[in-house]
């Protein structure tokens, strides 16, 4: 096989809601962790390669607060970020780009509304077109993707949509299994495998960071071309840097700062 | 005194991440354009995002191209980003039958093996020093270019291939990676140019 020398990333994910970083469980009981903007600077610091923000404002004011938070993000950081969450239309997209974000996730209304996929590929090329998928496996273990943050279940198979998805023009999966999601029981590792060894796009692993050892699995295991945590971020009990250097020591290729 | 350069505007182009990273610079930014022409008192930084012909038919409106190459020939500093880089060459894969800058001899291609584009941090290794340090950069690129004279690589890179991630030909540089995306070190490398041309 030819030699690949792209590091594996890291990415630390922020939930932000009305312009703080929040944590919760199943969105309740949202506790204050700051400003998103001095929490990202201080990942960036630790070596993080890239940070996903989503926001999970629910108010009609949403779009506006969004703007300004990342613009202030884009002000701030060096690093390429994305930003997802109730991303539905095309001006959604335009805008988010325009106030600075390197890429724009996507989920329920792409599933609603493939289209969209093609129509940022189309205006903005794909590398700045993030589809997030929330998989569930059935009684079966097959993968299925949930919607609206997991209140429905789509029916349709995990793996098929992505290379749906790709097809349509995603330059990327951000794959959140939601059986390890919250558990810290160590990522998918057979679910990451069947999606980052089958698609030609880079496949970001989500759901069930514990520790070191579980960034090791999946990227030497299962093959993930970046993984992004949030907990284990947040609680302190993990830097980017220390995850980094004991994958540097593994043999994985990853950016020491 | 404070370091002031020419940024090509360039229809469609993302120029923001690198108007704010030389904002946090403290650099002085002059836009130009077909209508607001270079007059090669300052160093040329062209930020590329786009295709190759894209870029190359946004910035031949009004003469600009011939402009820049004129500047570019009587010694003005140019820094080239991403498809910045790419247009100093004779021409692209990208789109056949449309000539670069031909300010550095060369030919531009597209990978061809791994997922293509290449999005994500590689290693940048010294094919030559002129004062840079080896690190870790951002890439999002599909094609690459391929000098005529090996002496004109800057860094390279690996990506199922070896291939040639920046260029400095006198006063000419390219970089096909994202200063304005590659943290620290990428702000040293942006700074390393400056303080260079300004001498």
């Amino acid at each position: 096989m030819s030699q690949n020398n792209l590091c594996k990333r890291i990415i630390p994910c922020l939930d932000v809601a009305n312009g703080r970083t929040v944590k919760g469980v199943n969105f309740q009981g949202l506790r204050d962790m700051g400003d998103p903007i001095e929490l990202a600077k201080a990942y960036e610091n630790q070596g993080a390669d890239e940070i996903v923000f989503l926001d999970i404002t629910a108010s009609h004011e949403k779009r506006s607060t969004m703007l300004l938070w990342v613009e202030r993000v884009a002000r701030n950081l060096s690093i390429p970020f994305t930003v997802g969450g109730g991303v539905n239309t095309i001006d959604d997209v335009q805008a988010l780009l325009q106030a600075g974000a390197d890429k724009v996730s996507v989920n329920t209304q792409a599933v609603k509304n493939p289209e969209l996929i093609t129509d940022i590929k189309t205006k903005f090329g794909s590398q700045c077109c993030v589809v997030a998928i929330d998989a569930k496996r059935n009684s079966k273990g097959i993968a299925l993707v949930l919607i609206k943050g997991g209140r429905e279940n789509t029916g349709m198979v995990a793996f098929d949509w992505a290379k749906k998805c790709v097809e349509l023009g995603a330059g990327e999966i951000l794959l959140t299994s939601w059986d390890k999601d919250g558990t810290q029981s160590g990522f998918d590792l057979e679910l990451v495998k069947e999606f980052a060894s089958n698609l030609p796009v880079p496949v970001i692993a989500s759901g069930g960071a514990k520790n070191s050892e579980s960034f090791v699995d999946v990227f030497k295991e299962a093959n993930a071309d970046a993984a992004l945590a949030a907990t284990i971020f947040h609680d302190g009990s993990h830097t980017v840097g220390a995850i980094k250097n004991i994958l540097n020591q593994e043999g994985v290729q990853v950016r020491i700062c | 005194m404070k370091i002031e350069v020419d940024l090509v505007n360039i229809d469609g182009g993302n120029k923001g991440s690198v108007l704010r990273l030389l904002d946090r610079l403290d650099v002085s930014v002059n836009e130009v354009d077909q209508n607001k022409m270079p007059d090669g008192n300052r160093p040329l930084i062209l930020p590329g995002v786009g295709a190759f012909g894209a870029v190359m038919q946004s910035i031949e409106k009004g003469g600009l191209s011939s402009r820049i190459i004129e500047l570019v020939k009587q010694g003005t500093p140019y820094l080239g980003i991403c498809v910045g880089m790419q247009i100093l060459f004779d021409q692209s894969e990208e789109t056949p039958g449309v000539a670069g800058l031909k300010l550095v001899p060369g030919t531009v291609v597209k990978f061809t093996k791994g997922k293509v584009p290449q999005i994500g941090w590689n290693k940048l290794d010294n094919a030559k020093s002129n004062g840079y340090e080896p690190g870790y950069a951002y890439f999002v690129n599909s094609y690459y270019a391929v000098p005529q004279n090996e002496n004109d690589t800057l860094y390279s890179a690996e990506y199922h291939e070896r291939y040639c991630a920046a260029v400095q030909h006198d006063n000419i540089t390219g970089f096909q990676f994202h200063p304005e995306k590659s943290g620290a070190f990428g702000q040293t490398l942006m700074q390393k140019w400056l303080s260079d041309v300004a001498k």
